[in-house]
Parts: C-alpha cells; structure tokens; sequence
C-alpha cells in the first residue's frame, strides 16, 4: 500500500519536472522556417546535379568530350555526344545527357573531369511528376543560363 | 508467459507488424503469432528493400562502390564509408596523412552523435513520448548542419577517399563542432531530467526484454546492445583503427540486459563521443588531407580481405576477396543491425506486445541495412 502512494507522489514529481522543460522551450524562439515562404540558402559545398561551368573568358564550358566522367560513373547517368567540326581540334560536345533519376550525387565524375569541366549545382527544389523531367542536357542548360 | 495465455481453449492468431512499402525506408515487417497480448512468435520478414548492394560491389569498381556505403545505415553512413576505405586502404597499402584520420574520426563521431539522438527521439517516440523527438532533431539539425558544411550533404554522405577525405575542413567547422558540444553538454541533464528519469519510461524499460550476453553470442549481436549485456566489446578499443588508441575514451557497459541498459549505453555514448571529438579537435595537425601517392585505378594483391568498424549500432565489417582486377571478386558486408534484429524472435518469446515494442526499439534498427 505504501508503494502505492510513493508511486503516486514520484510519478507526480516527474510530471511536473517534464511539464516544467516543455513550458521552458515554449517561450523559445521557434527554430523553423516557414518554407517555402522562407528557404535556407545551401552551403557552398552542397551536392546537387552536376552542371558545366561557365568558362568566364570564352563564355562556353571547357569539356573536351574525352568521356571520363561518363566512365567514371557508377551509375551510368551520364552520355556524351560529340562530333568533329571543321577547323576545331579535337571533338566538339553537342550534347551532355544526364540522367539524373539514378544519379547517387557521388561526385566520381567532377573528380574524373581534368579539365574542371564541370561542378555541382546548388539546385535542391526540384519536384516532378515525370521522370523525363530529370533527363537533363547540360550543354542546353548551360546556354540558356544567361 | 501466464498458464492463462497458454491454455489451449485460447484461440491463437496472426497479425501483421508494421507497414511494408518499398517506397518507404525504415519500416520493418514482422509476422506475430499472438495468444491474446502474449506474443508466441514473432517472424521478422525481411527483402522487400533488398538492393543488391553486395552484388554491386563485385560489379564495378573500388572507387564506384563508394557512395553505395551512404545507402546501408543512412543514418550514421560515414561509419561506413570509414570502413570501406579503410578496407581498401589496407589492400592497397596506401598511407593516410594524419590530419586525414582526425578529421574521419571528428565527423565520425559527429555522426554517430546525430544518429543516436535521431534513435533517442524515435525510440520514445515508439514509446508514446512525442515532444523529445522534436529537441532530440534540433539538436541532431545543428549536427547535420555541421556535417553539410564540409561534406556537401545531410544524410547520404560519400566523404571519404582512398587516402584521405574529399576535402579539407575550415577551422570554422571545427569551431562549430566545439560550440556545439557546449551546447549538447548543457542539453543532456534536460534530456536525462526530461526522459531519463521519467517514471512511465522507467516502468516500461526496466526489466523489459532482458538479452543475456548468451544469446548476444549465439545471435553475433553488436554495439549497445552487447554492451548492455555486460559485455565490454568496442571496435575501437579491442581492434583498434584509425587514431582511436591514442584518444581517451571510455566504453560504457551495463550488466543488466534489459532495455534501459541499452538505453543508457547509448546516452553514455553521446558524451564519450563529445570527449573523443574535443581530444581529437585539440589535436588535429595541420598538413595534407589527401596521400600523394593514390594509384588511379586500384588493384589489389589477390587475396582475402577484412576489416571492421564500429558503427553506431554495433561492428560493422566487410570482407572483400580480390583476384587482382580492378573489381572484387567477392564482397561481403556484415551489417550489426542483421544481427541485433535476430535475437528478436527469441527474445520477444513470452512478452507482452507493447513491451516487445520497447525492445524492437532498444535494438535500434535500421532497415536499408538489414536488408541490403
Ligand atoms: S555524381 Fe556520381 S552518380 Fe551522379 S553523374 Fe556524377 S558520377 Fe554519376
Ligand atoms: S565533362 Fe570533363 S570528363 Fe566529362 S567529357 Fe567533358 S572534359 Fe571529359
């Protein structure tokens, strides 16, 4: 019977102590942002879909198509056309397909790239409901990025 | 179990455990055998979310099943990724500079940080407590926030190299990482006050779901769980890798087997991993984070290969079987939940069903690592 009681009172007790902390984080600022109203801006390092870099002096991308980062893909997610052109050396890319539905973020073929062709983007709000959505061309990408 | 429960006039029944969708990670079915509340049988079902991942392995290269140890236990995968490079480090003979190591072990460590809070909150959670989730993943948000700072990613990590890391980390990350331990440290005596001492959770975990270190063996279960089975088996200290022998760190062990040792165990892991991270962050040299001499396409030696880490759930290990290509003819891992969740089905004999719940969650499992 005196348990009973005892366990009357510790139960109290510690109802109270949990009372007593959540009311102390009621009053603190809330730690939330109303997205999508608010966003975070992401880290320099952040890790989303790969994209050509603007070469600053040419205005186009310094990929020479050699297919590195197509090889070093462990997913497959990335083919590379290219064609020769008169009076260019070497090939000339057309085309960067990327599939991005299956790509794993790892970053194999930016460390596979010799040139530095290429960079993670900073793009997180992407929502489809197609998967077509995510079969990007990046050289499409890069020339309509003004 | 009460004579009542087992009388044969009790009608015996089936019923399904948890949800089961493929799109959904981190739920787990269980097939229960019940007699009235009393649990007869409890089948864990598991292959719905398996991917191959051994498999994938033995088909592309070292480095391209890389980022696959981010998907195994996603919630402390730079353990994992640890492991992995460290394994083919070891095939390969390459050396790791120093400031290399201390930084895996403070993000390690960081993580397994965020990953037992994230098991804290879920595990009350599963418990009916909802309002300590919610400070446990503020908590783990400043962690991840950390973490996303150097590696470029919230959860699925891939920031180790063969011979270092991907990058260098800013003295504002270490900084970041010391300030967050002062503030974790003020938080722990409101988690222990709040949820610790708690009398409802006392009941419900003390003497519940006892495992004796016997069946810890007989089933291989690792990490809090074996140590909370009185049994002092840490990675880190009994085959010691990286930098850890020259750090100072305790490795806590309660005897008492039930589901408040491990609870307790994990607690106690949160502070050693902040003093393993304030030691290792008072130490770090400077220098390179990267060896020189990494080959571009490894092939190691044949032969037979293994190497284990201690992952926030228990050893993980892999053992890796090379014939010289530049792929691994045969590549194992062995994964700690797998196993802690293999104890279940005798464990949970007997037991009331809200109790085998309590247990389910002391184990701490993640379900993309079970089945992989
Ligand atoms: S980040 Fe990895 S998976 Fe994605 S395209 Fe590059 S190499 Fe392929
Ligand atoms: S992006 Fe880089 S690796 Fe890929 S084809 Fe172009 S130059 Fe080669």
């Amino acid at each position: 019977m005196a348990g009973y009681f005892t366990n009357i009172l510790s139960g109290t007790k510690s109802l109270l102590v949990g009372l007593s902390i959540t009311q102390k984080e009621f009053f603190k600022k809330p730690v939330t942002l109303q997205y999508p109203w608010e966003s975070l801006e992401m880290t320099p390092r952040y890790r989303g879909h790969i994209q050509l870099i603007k070469d600053p002096e040419t205005g186009s991308h310094k990929c020479i198509s050699c297919g590195m980062c197509q090889r070093g893909c462990p997913s497959n997610c990335i083919t590379i056309h290219s064609e020769k052109q008169e009076g260019v050396k070497g090939k000339v890319l057309v085309k960067y397909e990327l599939d991005f539905t299956k790509c794993s973020l790892c970053g194999q073929c930016i460390e596979n790239c010799k040139p530095s062709a290429i960079e993670f983007s900073k793009e997180y709000n992407l929502a489809s409901t197609r998967k077509e959505d995510f079969h990007y061309d990046l050289l499409k990408r890069l020339k309509e990025q003004k | 179990m009460s004579s009542q429960a087992l009388s044969q006039n009790n009608e015996r029944f089936e019923v399904n455990l948890g949800p089961q969708h493929p799109a959904t990670h981190g739920v787990l079915r269980v097939k229960l055998l019940m007699d009235g509340e009393y649990i007869v049988d409890a089948e864990p079902v598991l292959g719905y979310i398996h991917r191959m991942h051994e498999l994938m392995g033995e088909n592309r290269t070292w480095a391209q099943f890389l980022p696959n140890m981010g998907r195994l236990d996603y919630l402390s995968a730079l353990s994992y990724n640890l492991g992995y490079v460290e394994l083919v480090e070891k095939m390969a003979g390459i050396e790791v500079p120093e400031r290399a190591e201390y930084i895996r072990v403070i993000t390690t460590e960081m993580n397994r940080i965020s990953s037992h809070l994230l098991w804290f909150g879920a595990f009350v959670l599963d418990l009916g407590g909802f309002t300590p989730l919610l400070y446990a993943f503020t908590d783990r948000e400043e962690i991840l926030d950390l973490l996303e700072s150097v590696t470029g990613a919230r959860l699925t990590y891939c920031y180790y190299r063969f011979g270092g890391c991907y990058n260098d980390v800013e003295d504002e990350f270490l900084s970041g990482c010391l300030a967050f331990i002062k503030r974790l440290r003020a938080r722990m005596p409101m988690y222990h006050n709040l949820v610790t001492k708690n009398v409802i959770l006392r009941q419900r975990l003390e003497r519940v779901g006892p495992v004796s270190a016997e069946m810890c063996r007989k089933y291989g279960a690792t990490g809090p769980v074996l140590r909370g089975s009185g049994v002092n088996y840490d990675v880190r200290k009994n085959e010691p890798y990286s930098i850890y022998p020259e750090l100072d760190f305790d490795v806590p062990v309660y005897h008492e087997g039930d589901s408040m040792a491990r609870y307790m165990v994990r607690m106690d892991e949160i502070e050693q991993c902040m003093r393993i991270i304030e030691q290792a962050i008072a130490k770090i040299p400077s220098g390179p984070v990267m060896a020189e001499k990494v080959p571009k396409m490894i092939k190691p030696e044949p032969g037979d290969y293994y190497h284990a880490v201690e992952a926030a759930r228990g050893t993980f290990s892999i053992r890796a079987v090379s014939d010289g290509k530049n792929q691994a003819y045969r590549m194992k891992l062995r994964s700690p939940t797998f196993s802690n969740l293999s104890l279940f089905q005798e464990a949970s004999k007997g037991m009331l069903l809200a109790d085998a719940l309590a247990l389910m969650g002391s184990l701490d499992l993640v379900i993309p690592e079970i089945d992989r």
